[in-house]
Formats: structure tokens, sequence, C-alpha cells
């Protein structure tokens, strides 16, 4: 693919371009409420300021306790994305390289006990992964971390194993091993540079996940503890007030779903312009 | 075809046991000592010692695993250390509750995505098409927690057709009770719906390109015919692995969405139970999740072999 | 009056001109080839005679079925008319029925779509047709699925389902391309018998000229979406007049110059090589089963040879050329390369380097040309100098900034040449060639067998050369082996082997090789 042809891709992709544009709001908002925050999101800025409505002073309102909700959700996408990431991160810094071993000794013992062990994290689903994680550590950021990065683990193990195999068969991986190359430096050199385009596009869908699931664990007081805010305690809280102040639960779901969208459409954008099979049908 | 189903429940057992050695050791001996972990920091020694005889941990951990198993396998769960009631009771009351909702939801979702998925197929780069699969991304995206506390707000709140929660219990007659489930099954529908339809939607197209279906049409075959009788049942097949890992999500969904409803189910006792260190129940009940979803998959493939007939000789 | 006339026929897919002006006929009974390398517009062109053609196709022009005018029919006639008056079959018979049908119900289904007949009555005359294409009903009953029959038999069931109606039209799409050269021939036979019997056009669309030449009346040529010849098939290699043809015609029996004079040393003994793989169980209890894919094999290539190892396949010779490259362990006998066990000393495979089918799969397409050529120095611990990569780049007929590019810029054809230069580099003593210009259109092919000669005589290489196509052993090799079900079931000359064969296996692979008129 040549450079231009490239960007040019990128950018009559629609569904990229307003993927990647809600995922850098989320983003740059967690980032710049390091920094600045409309009140200080900590503290209740005055209890008679209680459950406003959205103003010019709190575009989104107050909560229950006078606490400005644009400046929660700002500190609270921390909260979602560090989680989501790091998970991301646990899954393919450990899934690929099971994976990709899995695949090098295909058809071997240590191929069946990875398979295998896959196949039972999956059939846990991983709301009982957390719960068993909290119900032994209990709750806690750390752990909501650990519990969606094992279940993101076989995500990646067979998403690698499944292109790895694929390419084994190659011929190019045939004329490495005549070159008299081993399995470890066939697969750095000749499968994973393959197989990086659906590793990202799984990236980004894992990553939605991710927020989906860290917004579900802490709605449920399994996740982040108090003070650390985060959008699904939020809506907890708010769980109580629909009532009363339903624009409570508005925002922050419309945080959790605007995220989500943003990176499910980045993966969809980022899987077409990868895919050529899809782009050269034009769609 | 024999073969096959043997095969399957071989390794359907063979998952139950190395599901359940997992729970067993993950919950039982990796906290410590479960006794003064149920107990708290400030318990008395002598209500720890009572509470392990009690528990039996004074026995060694094979036979403490073995009569765990061979307890449940004839529907003694062991007893709740907060209620002082056995678990199995306690299962039943919630089990009536949180199944019949996974169920409810399941057919939602099947019913909502194949009708939406093999349309969109049908109409494929028409504005339809595109309008529905934005639909669909919006309703992957929606966690569906929050969707269940805008279908409350719009439909118990202001239009005051369902209520907002609770549940008035199967005696009050099937109607009544399924009207109490249908906001909760709706919004775990919801989401995996939208998954289910994109996925039926992409393996029916990918089935449309196959030869067969060129074959079928020189042989005649309108488009329409081609698509109902060859791309479909083909199409199916990753449509069902999809369908047997939504019934998990949706077992497991339940407990977040019991929340939002207040529906005394299993997942509002597991709740609970972890913030009372009420392990028994925590252990027990996860592996009856844990069993449902095994069990599922074990159908799943039974349903692979009643499609595919590659599957049925034994291999 | 002919059945099929297609007149200035101009398509274009997405404004992508595809066919230009193409005109032809086909009066019943009559067998008409059309040839074409890929790319040619063959196979689109039959597509727009059922109007099956991909979405954003546009065609103009005319095309007649029987006075019936194809271009201007409604959707519901066109589907009327496929099937019942024009029958298709496709190149690819593993993929082209539906894997949950059983042969029966595929095959009635064309009945059923088409006449107000019971199920049942369909289903008889399904048996009755399958019979009529050689699947005897009592061995393929109509209720086997398509997964437990060979390419040759799906073929067959294919073609049952074109001919159930007895169209007056059959289109035949590479229809033997994918089978092995005696299933060919039995395919071509009854297509041929089928035509004589229906009194039906054929339509036989093939890249092999010498597939069509035999059955054929009329031959058309296709190139770049035109028609560039025709003529009757009989005369053709005297009548034509366009070069294309006229290369056709000699590539498909080009002969290079000779290569390196064979001495008399071997360079590669293979002694009574086993290799087995192992099957999965029938049952829990059952004993382990195991598949022998090379039984017992010895070979001699001797310095400067080319050995050309032919056989259909699944016959074992895959594996045994992975074997001689050291990727397979044997279960018996040794493979000595220059006096060194290639299993045993992995600094002999360092002698040898090896040429595979597909040109597309050959490449890392993430490297460069540069990159890619030196891969081989792995072997000798160094890396490829700049001066060795641009030699072995020109000597494949490339030029030495190539090395800087990557390889989705290169054709087909140049992809072998690069393949070549990397088994060239490390100047081995052998070099195998795995089915290495299969996949190459017949000039190409040509081209790059001249590369190989010339390679061979200025190098002084070996070539074990493995093919299923026997009309380039036949150019190419000195000695010739033939491999029948793990076995070597004939060794000779070349010219021994394709003349006078004395295995009867062999005598019959020979009769079914197509050949083309002397031209």
């Amino acid at each position: 693919m040549k450079e231009g042809g490239l960007i040019r891709a990128v950018l009559t992709s629609r569904s990229l371009v307003i993927g990647l544009l809600l995922t850098f709001i989320a983003v740059a908002a967690a980032l710049v409420s390091f920094l600045w925050t409309p009140y200080d999101h900590t503290l209740a800025d005055n209890i008679a300021n209680k459950l406003q409505t959205p103003s010019a002073q709190h575009w989104f309102g107050t909560d229950q306790l006078g606490r400005d909700i644009l400046s929660m959700i700002m500190v609270g996408a921390r909260t979602s994305i560090a989680v989501a990431f790091v998970a991301v991160g646990i899954g393919m810094g450990l899934g690929v390289p099971l994976g990709l071993a899995a695949a090098a000794r295909r058809g071997g013992l240590l191929d069946e006990i990875i398979m295998r062990t896959n196949d039972l994290i999956f059939a846990f689903p991983s709301l009982l992964i957390a719960i068993m994680i909290t119900a032994i550590f209990g709750p806690s950021a750390t752990n909501a971390i650990i519990a969606i990065g094992i279940f993101n683990i076989p995500v990646f193990a067979r998403l690698t194993r499944a292109g790895a195999l694929s390419l084994w068969t190659k011929d190019y991986v045939l004329s490495a091993r005549v070159a008299g190359k081993g399995p470890a430096r066939i697969s750095f050199e000749h499968i994973l540079p393959n197989i990086t385009n659906l590793l990202i596009v799984q990236g980004t869908i894992q990553f939605s996940l991710g927020i989906l699931a860290e917004s579900a664990l802490s709605f449920v007081g399994l996740g982040a503890q108090p003070p650390t805010p985060s959008w699904g305690r939020m809506l907890t809280d708010s769980q109580t007030l629909i009532y009363i102040a339903p624009h409570t639960a508005l925002f922050p779901g419309f945080a959790i779903l605007l995220t989500v969208l943003g990176l499910n459409l980045a993966g969809d954008g980022l899987r077409d312009i990868f895919d050529p099979r899809i782009r050269r049908t034009g769609r | 075809m024999g073969i096959y189903v043997v095969k399957r429940l071989g390794s359907l057992l063979i998952s139950l046991i190395v599901a359940s050695l997992v729970i067993f050791f993950a919950l039982e001996v990796v906290p410590g000592d479960p006794a003064s972990f149920m107990l708290g920091l400030n318990a008395q020694p002598d209500t720890v010692a009572a509470l392990r005889a009690e528990l039996g941990l004074n026995e060694p951990l094979p036979q403490r695993y073995a009569s765990w198993i061979s307890g449940m396998a004839v529907g003694d769960f062991g007893t709740s250390y907060t209620y002082r009631t056995p678990v199995e009771g306690m299962f039943a009351d919630r089990l009536v509750i949180s199944l019949p909702l996974a169920l409810y939801a399941l057919s939602l979702t099947v019913l909502i995505a194949f009708p939406v998925g093999i349309w969109a197929a049908t109409k494929r780069g028409s504005l339809t098409d595109v309008t529905v699969m934005g639909a669909t991304q919006l309703g992957i995206a929606i966690p569906n927690f929050w969707f269940g506390v805008l279908i409350v707000i719009a439909f118990a709140i202001n239009l005051q057709w369902f209520a907002a929660g609770g549940f008035p219990g199967w005696d009050e007659g099937f109607f009544p009770a399924m009207k109490a489930l249908t906001l909760p099954a709706v919004a775990l529908a919801l989401p995996q719906a939208s998954i289910l339809a994109r996925v039926m939607r992409s393996s029916l197209l990918d089935t449309l390109g196959e030869d067969y279906i060129r074959t079928a049409r020189a042989k005649g075959l309108t488009r329409r015919q081609a698509l109902w009788r060859h791309a479909l049942r083909n199409a199916l097949i990753p449509v069902l692995t999809i369908i047997g890992l939504q019934f998990s999500f949706l077992l497991a969904g339940g407990i977040i969405i019991e929340k939002v409803f207040f529906l005394p189910g299993l997942g509002s006792l597991i709740l609970q139970s972890i913030s009372q260190r009420d392990l028994i129940v925590v252990k027990s009940a996860v592996m009856i999740l844990v069993f449902a979803v095994i069990f599922v998959n074990f159908l799943v493939d039974l349903a692979y072999a009643w499609v595919d007939p590659r599957l049925r000789r034994g291999r | 009056m002919s059945l099929l006339t297609i007149k200035n026929l101009a398509l274009s897919i997405h404004g992508t001109p595809i066919l230009k002006d193409v005109s032809l006929s086909i009066a019943p009974g009559e067998v008409c080839g059309v040839i074409g390398e890929s790319g040619s517009g063959k196979s689109l062109t039959a597509l727009a005679i059922l109007q099956l053609l991909p979405d954003g196709s546009e065609c103009s022009g005319a095309v007649h079925l029987d006075k019936a005018d194809v271009l201007a029919a409604s959707e519901a006639d066109l589907c009327k008319m496929r099937g019942n008056d024009v029958g298709m079959v496709f190149q690819e018979p593993m993929t082209a029925l539906n894997p949950l049908q059983t042969i029966g119900a595929q095959v009635a289904e064309t009945i059923l779509i088409h006449e107000d007949v019971s199920k049942a009555d369909a289903m008889a005359r399904a048996a009755e047709t399958l019979e009529r294409c050689e699947l005897a009903n009592d061995r393929f009953p109509l209720t086997r699925y398509p997964h437990e029959l060979s390419g040759g038999q799906r073929q067959r069931v294919v073609i049952a389902m074109a001919i159930a109606l007895r169209p007056q039209l059959l289109i035949a799409d590479e229809p033997t391309t994918a089978l092995d050269v005696t299933t060919q021939a039995e395919i071509l036979r009854l297509l041929k018998r089928l035509v004589d019997e229906d009194g039906m056009g054929l339509m036989l669309i093939s890249h092999d000229l010498a597939v069509v030449t035999n059955i054929a009346d009329h031959i058309v040529i296709m190139r770049n979406g035109e028609v560039v010849e025709r003529g009757p098939a009989a005369t053709l290699h005297k009548t034509m007049t366009h070069p294309y043809t006229r290369a056709l015609f000699e590539a498909s029996s080009h002969q290079p110059d000779g290569g390196a004079v064979p001495e008399e040393r071997p360079l590669l003994v293979v002694e009574d090589v086993v290799r087995d793989y192992p099957l999965p169980r029938k049952s829990l209890f059952g004993a382990a089963r195991k598949f022998r894919a090379v039984d017992h094999v010895s070979l001699e290539i001797r310095k400067g040879e080319c050995l050309g190892l032919v056989g259909e396949s699944g016959c074992g010779k895959s594996t045994l050329t992975r074997a001689i490259l050291g990727l397979e362990p044997l279960q018996n006998g040794r493979i000595l390369l220059d006096g060194q066990d290639v299993h045993r000393e992995p600094s002999a495979r360092a002698k040898m380097q090896v040429v595979f089918q597909d040109p597309y799969g050959s490449f890392n397409p993430r490297h460069k040309v540069g990159r890619l050529v030196g891969e081989p120095f792995f072997q000798l611990d160094r890396a490829a100098g700049e001066g060795e990569i641009d030699d072995a780049l020109v000597s494949v007929g490339l030029a030495a900034s190539d090395k800087h590019k990557f390889i989705h810029e290169f054709s087909g054809g140049q992809r072998q040449r690069i393949a070549i230069a990397r088994a060239l580099i490390i100047r081995p003593e052998l070099i195998v060639l795995d089915e290495a210009v299969s996949a190459l259109d017949v000039s190409i092919r040509a081209q790059i067998l001249d590369l190989l000669a010339d390679l061979s005589k200025r190098f002084g290489l070996t070539y074990l050369f493995i093919t299923h196509d026997l009309s380039v052993v036949k150019v190419i090799a000195d000695r010739v082996l033939v491999m029948q079900a793990g076995k070597i079931v004939e060794a000779g000359e070349t010219a021994q082997i394709m003349d006078a064969p004395r295995e009867a296996y062999t005598q019959e692979l020979m009769a079914a090789v197509p050949r083309l008129p002397k031209g």
C-alpha cells in the first residue's frame, strides 16, 4: 500500500474518522483532567448546590453531594481507560506469546494444554472471574484489571494461534525453515509482523469491551472504590435518584456509550482498511 | 453420530471436573483459612475453631473436595454461614427467577437478531442496511445496566406500563411474572441481539459468496431461493457458536441486571454473599453458573452435528 | 442454425472495461473450445451468457440463445432459462456443492425448480442422471454427502446437476483444472459422450490448449477481453495468424536448450525412506493407526542432472520433497546429500535450496526483496553482501535496484524469478523445484524453463523437478520417476517413460496426457 493510499483510505472511512474522533475526546478528557477540571471533583462544592440540572455553571449538572458531574466524568475517564488499557496489555502480553507458541508446536502437547486452558477460561463468563477474584482479594480497580485481563488472554491466544496457523502453511515459512531458522525466530520474523493488523483490530474491540466490563463491575460495587470516581459507580448512585434527578443517570451513561462506540467504529474502520478483500469491493 | 455424542459428553465431564477443581482451590485454598476469613479479623479463636469443625476444614483437602462434589451431585450444597439455612434451598428460590430471565432474554435475542440480520444481508449496501447496522453499533456500545435504567425511566416512570422493579413470584400467575421480567430481559437482550444480528448478516454475506451459491443460481434458483435453501443453513454454523457464548453472557449479565430491577435472583444472592463473605454460597453459585455454561456449550456442539453432516461421522 | 450467438459483446465492471467486442457462436451438438490465460475474460463471457455477473457489471452487444435475447430478458425469464436451457459446470468441484445437502437432493433440485413433479419423481430422475454421469447408484446412493466423494466424483455430481434437464447448451468453465490427469481424461470423455447423446452444444473453457484441442470442433482464443483467433480445431495449428496463438502452440511444446551435462557421481542419494503419519484413532481403545505417505523409496540424482518426479495428488511426492529438505522426520532409511546425512548434519542443508509453486505465497509481504533473497545466508551464519544480492537478481533477469521494492510490486512470473534468485544466492548444488512452474501461464512458463536450463549450464546446478504436469517434465527432465501411493512404480530415461512406459499405471498416465497436434 502506498503512503498516499493509506491516508486516503483512512479519511474515506467514515466509521474510522468518527471512531477515532470519539476515542480522542475520551482520552483527551482523561488527560486534561490531570491538569484541570471545571470544579474539584472530590469535595462537595456546596451541599446546597446538590442535584442541579444542567446550567451554564454546571454543564452536566451536579450530583447528590453537589459535585460537578462534568468534572467527575472527566476524572472517571481515567479509571475506565486505564483499567481497560492495562487489561488489553495483559491480554496481549500473555495471549500473543502463548498463541505463537501453540501454533509453533501445533498438534503437540503444549498446543493442547494452552488451548484446553483457554477453553476453560471461556467457560467462566468474565463477570464470574471478577466475582471470584473480588471474593478472594476484595474489590478494587487492580482486581478489576486482573479479572478483565485474564479474560483477554484466551481471546488473544486464540486469535494469534488461528492467524499463525494459517501463516505456518505459507511457502515463505517453509523456505525460512529450509534456511534453517527455528520456530521462535520464524514466529517473530515471519508470523508476528503478518498478524499485527489482526491484533490491532482485536485490541480496539477488547479495549471497548474492557470499558464496558469495568463500568459493569463498578456498577455492582466490585470495581474501583470511593473516592476514585468511576462511570459505573456514578450510575449506581444515580439509580436511586431517577425519579427526582434523571440527568445524573444520563451523562455517565453517554460517556460510556460514546467511548465504546468510538472504539468499535475505529476497530471496524481499521479492519476495512487492513482487509484488502473488503476494500476492493468498495462497500 | 453416537461416537460424536459420547466424545462430547466426555469432554463435558472433563470440563466440569477441571472447572470444579479451579473453583474449589480458588475459593477455598487461596484465601487462607476460610473460617477466620469469613468471621473477620476480630473473631474469637474458639468461634473460628467451631466454624472450622462445622465446615469440615480439619479434614484433608481431597476429602473436602470429594464431599463438596458428591454433595452437589445429590443436591446437598452445604449450609450458608450467614443464614444458617441449606444453600440448595436458597438457590432454588433464586434460580426460578434467574434461569427464566436468561432464557427469556435469549429468545428475544434470537427473535430480534435473525430477521434483522437476514434482512440487512438481503439489502446489502442499501440505506436500510446502513441504518440497521448503525443501530446495531449503538446497541453493542450501550451498557445493558444503563439501558435498563433508561427503559425504567421511559416505560415505568413516564409511561407507567411496567413496574420499575421487583418480582411478584410465580404464584401470582405466569403473565404477571413474565411482565415483571420483560424490561430486564429487554435490557439484557438488546446488546446481545445487536451482536448476533451483525454476526448473522456477515456470516450470511460470506456464505452468499460461496461457489455453491453460484452453482445453485446456475441451476435456476432465484437469489431469494438460493439464500433460503442453501445459504441460511450454512450461515448458521458460526451463528450457533455465538449463541452458545451469549447464553453465558446472559446468565452472568443477569447478576447486574437483577440489581437494576431489584430482582431477588441468583445474581443478587452472589453479590450479597460476597459482601457477607459467605464463601460457601459463592463457591456453589459460581459452580452452578459454570455448569450451565458448559452444558449449553455441549448443546451447541450437538446442534453443530445436527446442522453439519461432516461432523456426524464421529471424526 | 446456431444455438448460441454472441455478437459484439462488451462488458464493464464498475466502469472498467473487461470484455471488448466478443463474438462467437455454437451450433447444437458442437463443442466450442474457448482458450485464454487468467484474466483473458473467458470466464466472464460464460457468466454473461447466464447473466450471473458480479455486481456493477454492464453488458452491451447481443447474446441470443435459440432466438431468446438474453441481455433483454427479465430476471424471472433468466431463472427459467438457467438450469433448463443452459447448464453450467464450474472449476472447483470441492466447493461447488452445498456441504450440508445430499447429492441426490442437489441434483433433484434442478428438476424441482423447473418442473412441477413430485419429490419422489425428481429423486428417481436424479438417480438416473447420476448413472448417466457414471456414478453408479449402488456405490454412490443419493444419500451421500459431498464430503464423502473425491474431487472427480464431485465434478460428476456437478455435471449431473447441469444436465439433469437435458439443456440445449452446457458451459464448462475449466472443469478439469483442479483434477488429476487421469480423472481429467475421464471427465472429458464423459462430457463428450453427453454432447453426442443429447445433441447439446458445449462451451468448453480452458487455459490449456491441449485439453480442448482433442474434443473441440471449434476453437476461440481470447486475450485481454478480446477474441484474437478462431477456427476449426483440427486445422487451427496450420491456419493461425495471430502471434499470440503461435506463442501458445509453441509454448506448450517449448523445448529449452539443454542444461548442464550430468556427471557420473551421485549428488543426492535417498535410501529406503519411509514416512508415516499418525492417524486419529477410530475409537477410544482402537489400535494407533498410521498413514504411510512414503513407502520404502530409494532414488539417486547425479550431479548436473535434472530428475523429474511425477505423480498425481496424494501420491506422496510433496512429503518426499519435504523429507529431502530435512523438514520431515523419517521412520526408516536415510537421505545423503554429497555424502552428508541431511537429517543428522544440518550443514548439509546449505547445499540445497527450494522453489515453491505459489508465486504469491512464497514471500513474506512485509520484507523487501533484498532481505527476502538474502534469507538463505542464515545457514552460513552471515548476512548477504549487497553484491551477492545484486548478482543473484541480475542472473535471473531482474535489475539490481529491484531489491529495494516490496514483493507485491511484481507479477507472478517475476516473483518466480525472485524465488529462483533466492534459491541460487548461496550457490547450492541442488535446487528442488516443487511444482515451480505449475501456477504460471504457458508463455511465462516457457521463459522460466529457459532460465532454469541456462542457470543449470552456467552454475552446474542439479535439479529435482517435482510436478503433476507431464508436459513440463517431458521438456526439461533427463530422467523421470513415477510415483504412486507412496512408491516409485517406474523409473527411466524421459523418452522411454514418455513413449514406451512399461508399468500399467504409467501407461494409463501417459494415455491420459492431452497432446497437441504437431505444428
